[in-house]
C-alpha cells in the first residue's frame, strides 16, 4: 500500500510497459540454498524386482535354518527332571481338606524319589515351579518399596506396602509389602546313596540386585510378626543383600507359571541315580489350587530347555525358502 | 442507536465514546492464561488428555507415573500457548504502531499534533496528501474550491481505482481559517459495518448561519485505513472510532481452516476413543469379575474382605489409563510440527521464487498444506491472475491502416512516426482521442516525472501510449486539461464527461478546444457501441475487420471516434443533460437516452488493440492441473467477451468443436430460469460424451439463480467442470465457494486484487498473487505466490508431498501407540486382569518420545516420487484427491498391523525368554525393544 502501489506508474516512454528491475534489497529476500530446503536430499530407493525379493527370501532362508538347527540341538541337550509333588506330599487322610491341612500345625516333611534319565553335568540347577500363581497382580506387584530395601535410613519408608507395611502398633515391617511377606517356604534336601548332596545357594541371585538393590545395612525386622502369617520368615541378623532366596522372590514373574532357582548341585548326576529328596511342603497353594514343582535342570550354552526359539527360527526360514520357491516357480512360468 | 456527535467540542463527547484505540488483541495480559486454557480446554482432545492426566493422580489406579502424562500435556499446553502469545504480541505490536501514528487535530481551537489514539468523536481531523485516514471522518473541507477530495479505498474494499469524496453542501465555501472554529452537530447511526452506507445529517451552530439540516451520504465520509490522494489537504470530523469504524466492525480474526486430513484425523480419534470404552468395558467387567471369583482364593493378594464405594470402578479405569495410550497425545504436536517444516520449505523453494521482483513464495497459514492435494475445485480470478494485469498498447488500426501488425508493438511501427511527425490530422486526432477522452488523473511526483492514475487499465494504457507517441497528458486542473504535443501546449476545456457504464459500453467527453474555441465529443468505446452510430458516409468496413483480427489475437479492442459539435447543438443538449442529471427516477437511464442523442454521426478515427499478457505456464499450468482432475471456475469482474477471449487463449475452455460454451442469461427471474434449465439439460446429455462443456455466466443472472434457483444451479456446478462467471461482485465470488464447499468439494481460490480476498478467506485454501494490484489478497491468503504457474508446484509438487507424509505420520503415530496398548491389553490377560501395566514409566516415555517420535521425522522430507515424475504425470493425485491414503480402511489395515505386530512381539518375547522363567523386567524390556524394532521396520518399509 505505498503511495504508487496499484495503478499508477511512471509516464517516463522507457519505463512504461517494461517489468520494474529488481531492486538489490529484494534479494535479500531469497532464502538461502541448501539441499534440505531444496527437498533435494540424496535417496536410495530399492526397487522390487522378482530377482531381488527371490534373492532376499533365499538369503534369510538360508541363514535362518542352520540357527533355528543348531538352536534346537542345544535345546536337546538339556537334561530336564520336574517332580510334581503338591498332592503327593499331604497324606491320603488329609487330601478332602487340604488347605486345612497346610494350615495346621502337623508335620509337612515328605520325601520324593527322582531317577536321572539322563547324564546331568553340573552344575545341575534345582528350580521350583509354581502353578496359577499371579505373582503379576497389580496388587501385588506393586507391593513393595524399593528405597526401604536398598538403605537402612529409610526403614520407615512403607508406602505402597499396604496392606503389609506396619505391624498392628506402628511399627515398620523389613522388607514390607505382599512380595516379601509372601515368600516362598518349602526347603528341599537332596541325598544320593544316602549320601547328601550340598544345595549351594549363593550366587542364586542377581548380582546386580545384592550389590545395588539389596542394602547390606538393611536387616529384617517385625517380618512376620503379625496376626496372618504369610510365607517364609527371615533371620534378622541376615542383611538382606544376603536373602538371596528373598532377592530371587521379588523379582516377580511375568507369568502366573514360574520357576524360581532354589540352588545348584555343584556336582554331576549320572544316569539311573536314584536322588532322595526330604521335603518341607509349607506353601500354601492349595487354596487357589496351584500346582507345586520341583524341576532338576542343566544349561546349554543357549540357556535352559527351549524349544521355541529353534522352531521359530526354522519356521520362518522354511517359509522363506518355500516362498522364494515359489517366487521362482511363478517367475519362470509367467515372467513379466 | 443514534449518535448526536459535537463537531469541535471537547467536553461533552470527551468520554461518550471509546477513543481512537485500535486493538485487535484476543487476550490482555491478565486475562491470557484463564482465557486462553480454557480456549484449549475447549478441544475435545484436550479434555480427554486432561481427563487421563487426573485420573492418574490417583495413586490406586495409575499404571504409570502421573508425570508421563502431566510431562506431554503441559508441554503441549505450554507450545500452543506461546504460540497464541506470540501472534497476540506481534498483533499488539501493530496495533501500538497505528495507534501511536500522529495526526493533527484540533484542540482548543488549535491544531495540534497527537497520537492517532487520542482522537475523539467530534474532534476535527486534518489529512495531507498521501496519508491514511485514522478512523471514519465526515468531510467538512478539502484544498479543492469544488470541495472534492479523492480517495483510494483499496485496503477496504479493494477496489483500486480513486474515488471522489465530497464536502456536505453545509459547509461548501468554508474558509479555511473558520474551519478550525467550526461547530455543529452530527446524527448519525450507531456503528456499523456497511461500508456503502452512512444515512447522517448535520446541522452547523451558529454563528454558522446556515440552520438547515444537511443529509450526509456516505459520499461525505471517509473512512479508516482509506488513502488520501491527489489532494493537498482534507480535514473532517471524526465520527467513529477505534474499533467501532466500519473497517473494525468487519475485522474480525478468520477461524481457523480445519483441512480434510484434520477432520478425518479427529473421526479416526473418535473411533479409536470408542474401541477404548469397549475395551475397558469389557476388560474392566472381566476384572471384577475374576477378582470375585479367583482372586479372593489368591491369598497372597490379601483382599480386604470389605471395600470403598467405588471399588467397582477401580480396575475399568485402571484399564482406561492403561488404554489412554491408543490416542497418542502426541500426535498433534508433531503433526504441528511437521506441518510448519512442509510451510518452511514452500518459503525455501526456489523454483518458486517471482523471478522479476525475486519475491519467495509464502505459506502464511502453516496447518493446511496437505489439503492442497486434496483440491477439487479452482476458482481463479482473471485479471492479475491469469494476466500479467499490465496492459500494453500494441496495435492500431487509424483510418484504415493497420499498425504494428509487423512488428506486433504499434509503438516502434515507423509509419506511425512518421505519420506523427508528417502531422497528418486522423492520426493526430486519433491521439487526441486517446490523451483526452478518459477519466485518467495525471499527477507529477517528486522527481518530476508524471504519475497517471486511472480506474482503468485500459485508459492507463491509452494515455501512456499517447505518451509515447509525443502526445502527453501533462495536467488536468479542474476541468482544462494540458495537453503536451510536439514541445507545444494545448489546452482543452472539459466541458462534459458521459461517463462509461456497462450498458452504454462507451465514454464520451465533450470538449472545447480553448485555443479555436471549437468544441468537439470523443468518443470511445466498445465496437458495438461506436460503429453502428458512425455518420452515413463512412465505411467501416475496415474496422470492423481490425476488430476480428484483433479479437482472434486475444487483444482488447476499443474504437475510437469524434465529431465536431455546433455551439447550439451543444447548449440545447447540455440543458437536457443537465435536467437529466438531476432527476431521481431512473437517472441513469436518463442520462444514457441523453448522451445518446448527442453520440451519433460519429467519425470513427479507429480501432486500438490492448494486449493483457498471459502469465507465463497459465495454459500449460491449467492443463496439467486438469489433468490432475482438478476443475476450474474463472470468477472476473470483467466483461463477458473479454472474459471468453483469454479462457480460450489459456486453454480454459475448448474451441467450438471440441469444447461447447453454454451460456446463461437474462434479466428477468423467467428468462434466466429458461435458461438455466436448457443448460442444465444440455449438460445432462453431454456428460456422456468426451466434450468440454462450459457454462458462463455474468453477475445480474447469477445474482438471480443463486437466489431463486440455488438447486438448480447447484446440479450444474457438480456437473459442470468448467465455469466462467462475469462481472461478479466480490461477495458473490464468496457465495460461489460456499456453494461448491456445500456441495462437499475442496475449494482453492486464488487472486490477486482485494476484491477477490472474501472468496480467498471463504475457500477451503486461498492463494494470493502478490501482483500489481498490491498485496492484499496476499495477506489475507493462505499461501502467496508470484505467479500463477507456481501453483501447479504448490499443488503437486508441495501438496502431495505434505498429503502423503502427513497420513503416513498420522497413522504410524496411532499405529505405534496401539502397538504398545495391545501388549499391555494381551499382558493383561496373563496378570489376572487386574490392569497390571508390563511397562514402566520410563520405558513407556522414551518409547514415545526418543523410539518412535524422533526416528519418524524422516517421514516428513520422504518423497515417494520424484518431483520429475509427479510434474510429467499429474493424474498420480487423484489418490490424493480421493483420500485413498487416509481413510477408514487404510486406518483399519494400519490397526490390523499393530494388532498382529503386538501379537508378534508378544508371544516372541514371552517364549523366547524361556517361558517359566521370565521375570516381569525382562519380558517388559524384550517386548519393548521388539517393538521399537518392529516400528521401526516399519518407518523404514514406508518411506522410501
Amino acid at each position: 500500500m505505498n503511495s504508487n502501489a496499484a495503478s499508477s506508474s511512471t509516464a517516463n516512454p522507457d519505463a512504461a510497459g517494461s517489468p520494474d528491475p529488481p531492486a538489490p534489497r529484494r534479494s535479500s529476500k531469497r532464502p538461502k540454498y541448501s539441499k534440505f530446503t531444496q527437498q533435494e536430499l540424496p535417496a536410495c530407493k530399492p526397487i522390487l524386482t522378482p530377482k531381488w525379493v527371490i534373492l532376499t527370501f533365499l538369503v534369510v532362508g538360508i541363514a535362518f535354518v542352520p540357527i533355528g538347527i543348531t538352536s534346537l540341538l542345544a535345546s536337546r541337550d538339556v537334561v530336564e527332571i520336574v517332580d510334581r509333588y503338591e498332592t503327593d506330599c499331604i497324606p491320603v487322610a488329609n487330601r478332602t481338606d487340604k488347605v486345612a491341612f497346610i494350615q495346621s500345625n502337623a508335620s509337612k516333611t515328605c520325601t520324593r524319589q527322582i531317577t536321572v534319565t539322563k547324564h546331568m553335568k553340573r552344575p545341575v540347577y534345582v528350580y521350583y515351579q509354581l502353578d496359577n500363581f499371579y505373582q503379576n497382580h497389580r496388587r501385588y506387584v506393586k507391593s513393595r518399596n524399593d528405597e526401604q530395601l536398598k538403605k537402612r535410613s529409610k526403614t520407615s519408608e512403607t508406602s505402597q506396602c499396604e496392606p503389609e507395611d506396619t505391624t498392628p502398633d506402628g511399627k515398620p515391617i523389613v522388607p514390607c509389602g505382599l512380595i516379601a511377606w509372601s515368600l516362598f517356604n518349602d526347603t528341599y534336601t537332596f541325598s544320593r546313596n544316602k549320601r547328601q548332596l550340598t544345595v549351594n545357594k549363593n550366587g542364586i541371585a542377581w548380582k546386580s540386585d545384592r550389590d545395588h538393590k539389596f542394602g547390606k545395612e538393611v536387616f529384617p525386622s517385625n517380618f512376620q510378626n503379625g496376626t496372618l502369617i504369610g510365607g517364609a520368615h527371615l533371620d534378622e541378623s541376615i542383611p538382606l543383600s544376603k536373602q538371596e532366596d528373598l532377592i530371587v522372590w521379588m523379582r516377580t514373574a511375568a507369568l502366573p507359571t514360574f520357576r524360581k532357582l532354589y540352588g545348584k548341585i555343584e556336582v554331576d548326576l549320572e544316569e539311573n541315580d536314584i536322588i532322595d529328596v526330604i521335603l518341607e511342603n509349607n506353601y500354601n497353594t492349595y487354596s487357589f489350587s496351584g500346582k507345586k514343582k520341583l524341576v532338576l535342570s542343566t544349561t546349554s550354552w543357549l540357556g535352559g530347555k527351549n524349544d521355541f526359539l529353534g522352531i521359530a527360527y526354522l519356521t520362518v526360514g522354511g517359509l522363506c525358502f518355500f516362498l522364494a520357491l515359489s517366487f521362482t516357480i511363478v517367475y519362470l512360468v509367467k515372467p513379466r | 442507536m443514534k449518535r448526536y456527535i459535537y463537531i469541535n467540542d471537547d467536553e461533552t463527547s470527551q468520554d461518550l465514546y471509546c477513543a481512537n484505540r485500535l486493538s485487535n488483541r484476543k487476550y490482555t495480559l491478565m486475562n491470557f492464561l484463564p482465557k486462553n486454557l480454557w480456549e484449549q480446554f475447549s478441544r475435545f482432545m484436550n479434555q480427554y488428555f486432561l481427563l487421563i492426566a487426573c485420573l492418574q493422580l490417583w495413586s490406586l489406579i495409575t499404571p504409570v507415573n502421573p508425570a508421563s502424562t502431566w510431562g506431554p500435556l503441559i508441554f503441549i499446553f505450554a507450545v500452543s500457548a506461546t504460540k497464541e502469545a506470540w501472534d497476540d504480541y506481534n498483533r499488539y505490536l501493530s496495533d501500538k504502531k497505528a495507534n501511536e501514528k500522529e495526526v493533527w487535530v484540533v484542540k482548543q481551537g488549535i491544531k495540534k499534533l497527537i497520537q492517532s489514539q487520542d482522537i475523539r468523536v467530534g474532534n476535527i481531523v486534518w489529512l495531507r496528501e498521501n496519508d491514511e485516514v485514522p478512523c471514519d471522518l465526515v468531510l467538512i473541507g478539502t484544498s479543492d474550491p469544488q470541495g472534492v477530495c479523492y480517495v483510494e479505498t483499496a485496503a477496504l474494499d479493494g477496489e483500486t481505482d480513486l474515488k471522489t469524496r465530497l464536502i456536505p453542501a453545509a459547509c461548501m465555501g468554508m474558509d479555511f481559517e473558520l474551519l478550525h472554529k467550526i461547530k455543529g452537530v452530527i446524527e448519525c447511526p450507531g456503528p456499523d459495518k456497511d461500508i456503502r452506507r452512512f444515512d447522517g445529517n448535520l446541522r452547523l451552530l451558529p454563528p454558522f448561519i446556515d440552520n438547515d439540516v444537511c443529509p450526509l451520504t456516505i459520499k461525505n465520509t471517509i473512512l479508516q485505513s482509506c488513502y488520501l490522494r491527489n489532494t493537498e489537504w482534507a480535514c473532517g470530523v471524526a465520527v467513529y472510532t477505534g474499533n467501532e469504524t466500519k473497517l473494525g466492525m468487519t475485522r474480525g480474526i478468520p477461524e481457523p481452516k480445519l483441512t480434510a486430513v484434520d477432520a478425518m484425523i479427529d473421526k479416526l480419534t473418535g473411533a479409536i476413543f470408542v474401541f477404548q470404552i469397549v475395551v475397558v468395558i469389557v476388560l474392566g467387567t472381566a476384572g471384577n469379575v475374576w477378582k470375585d471369583t479367583e482372586a479372593r482364593k489368591q491369598w497372597y493378594v490379601l483382599y480386604p474382605q470389605e471395600f470403598p464405594w467405588y471399588e467397582l470402578l477401580v480396575i475399568p479405569l485402571r484399564f482406561e489409563l492403561l488404554c489412554s495410550i491408543m490416542i497418542p497425545i502426541s500426535i498433534k504436536v508433531s503433526l504441528d510440527l511437521v506441518k510448519s517444516l512442509y510451510a518452511k520449505f514452500i518459503d525455501w523453494d526456489y523454483e518458486m521464487i517471482d523471478p522479476e521482483t525475486d519475491t519467495p513464495s509464502h505459506a502464511t497459514n502453516t496447518a493446511i498444506s496437505e489439503d492442497l492435494a486434496q483440491v477439487e475445485y479452482i476458482l481463479t480470478d482473471k485479471t492479475g491472475t491469469l494476466t500479467e494485469n499490465r496492459m500494453i498498447f500494441r496495435r492500431c488500426c487509424i483510418g484504415g491502416i493497420f499498425y504494428g501488425n509487423e512488428t506486433g508493438d504499434a509503438l516502434k511501427d515507423v509509419g506511425l512516426l512518421n505519420a506523427i511527425t508528417s502531422g497528418s490530422p486522423d492520426v493526430i486526432r486519433f491521439l487526441t482521442v486517446m490523451a483526452v477522452c478518459n477519466t485518467v488523473i495525471p499527477a507529477k511526483s517528486k522527481a518530476g516525472a508524471i504519475l497517471y492514475k486511472a480506474q482503468s487499465q485500459d485508459e492507463e494504457a491509452l494515455v501512456h501510449a499517447a505518451a509515447q507517441l509525443h502526445m502527453v497528458l501533462v495536467n488536468k486542473n479542474a476541468s482544462i486539461l494540458e495537453i503536451k504535443f510536439n514541445g507545444s501546449v494545448l489546452q482543452y476545456e472539459i466541458l462534459e464527461t458521459l461517463e462509461f457504464t456497462s450498458d452504454r459500453k462507451r465514454m464520451s467527453v465533450v470538449v472545447k478546444d480553448c485555443h479555436s474555441g471549437n468544441i468537439s465529443l470523443l468518443s470511445k468505446g466498445a465496437d458495438e457501441a461506436i460503429l453502428p452510430y458512425a455518420h452515413a458516409g463512412q465505411q467501416t468496413r475496415t474496422f470492423v475487420e481490425a476488430v476480428e483480427q484483433y479479437s482472434q489475437l486475444g487483444l482488447r479492442t476499443l474504437c475510437l471516434a469524434w465529431r465536431e459539435v455546433e455551439e447550439d447543438e451543444y447548449q440545447e443538449w447540455s440543458l437536457m443533460f443537465k435536467e437529466a442529471s438531476s432527476t431521481l427516477i431512473d437517472r441513469e437511464w436518463r442520462i444514457a437516452e441523453v448522451c445518446q442523442r448527442l453520440e451519433h454521426d460519429l467519425k470513427v478515427l479507429g480501432v486500438t488493440a490492448i494486449e493483457d499478457r498471459l502469465q507465463d505456464g497459465v495454459p500449460e499450468t491449467i492443463e496439467t492441473l486438469r489433468k490432475a482432475g482438478i476443475n476450474f471456475w474463472m470468477l472476473t469482474g470483467d466483461k463477458q467477451n473479454t472474459a471468453i477471449q483469454i479462457a480460450l487463449s489459456c486453454n480454459f475452455i475448448s474451441p467450438e468443436p471440441k469444447g461447447q460454451l453454454l451460456s446463461i442469461d437474462g434479466k428477468t427471474e423467467d428468462e434466466v430460469c429458461r435458461s438455466l434449465e436448457r443448460v442444465l439439460l444440455t449438460m445432462r446429455i453431454t456428460t456422456s460424451e468426451p466434450k468440454d462443456v462450459a457454462f458462463v455466466v455474468d453477475g445480474w443472472a447469477l445474482e438471480i439463480a443463486l437466489k431463486h434457483y440455488r438447486k438448480a444451479f447447484t446440479e450444474l456446478a457438480i456437473l459442470s467442470r468448467t465455469a466462467i462467471c462475469c462481472r461478479v461482485t466480490p461477495s458473490q465470488k464468496a457465495q460461489l465457494v460456499e456453494l461448491l464447499k456445500s456441495c462437499d468439494y475442496r475449494t482453492l481460490a486464488i487472486g490477486d486484487g482485494g476484491n477477490d480476498v472474501r472468496m480467498i478467506q471463504k475457500a477451503d485454501i486461498g492463494v494470493g498473487i502478490s501482483g500489481r494490484e498490491g498485496l492484499q489478497a496476499a495477506r489475507a491468503a493462505d499461501y502467496s505466490i508470484g505467479k500463477f504457474r507456481f501453483l501447479k508446484r504448490l499443488i503437486l509438487v508441495h501438496g502431495r508431498y505434505s498429503y502423503n507424509r502427513t497420513a503416513f505420520l498420522s497413522q504410524y503415530s496411532f499405529y505405534k501407540s496401539l502397538l504398545i496398548c495391545f501388549i499391555q491389553i494381551f499382558f493383561s490377560f496373563i496378570s489376572g486382569l487386574s490392569g497390571t501395566s508390563l511397562f514402566n514409566s520410563v520405558s513407556l516415555m522414551a518409547y514415545n518420545v526418543f523410539y518412535t517420535s524422533i526416528p519418524v521425522l524422516v517421514s516428513t522430507i520422504d518423497k515417494d516420487l520424484s518431483e520429475g515424475t509427479v510434474m510429467q504425470h499429474p493424474q498420480i493425485l487423484f489418490y490424493c484427491q480421493a483420500g485413498r491414503l487416509l481413510n477408514p480402511s487404510t486406518f483399519a489395515g494400519w490397526f490390523g498391523r499393530s494388532l498382529f505386530h503386538a501379537i508378534v512381539a508378544f508371544v516372541i518375547s514371552i517364549h523366547v525368554y524361556a517361558y517359566e522363567k521370565s521375570e516381569m523386567e525382562e519380558v517388559s524390556m524384550v517386548a519393548l525393544s521388539g517393538c521399537i524394532w518392529l516400528q521401526a521396520f516399519v518407518v523404514a518399509l514406508e518411506t522410501k
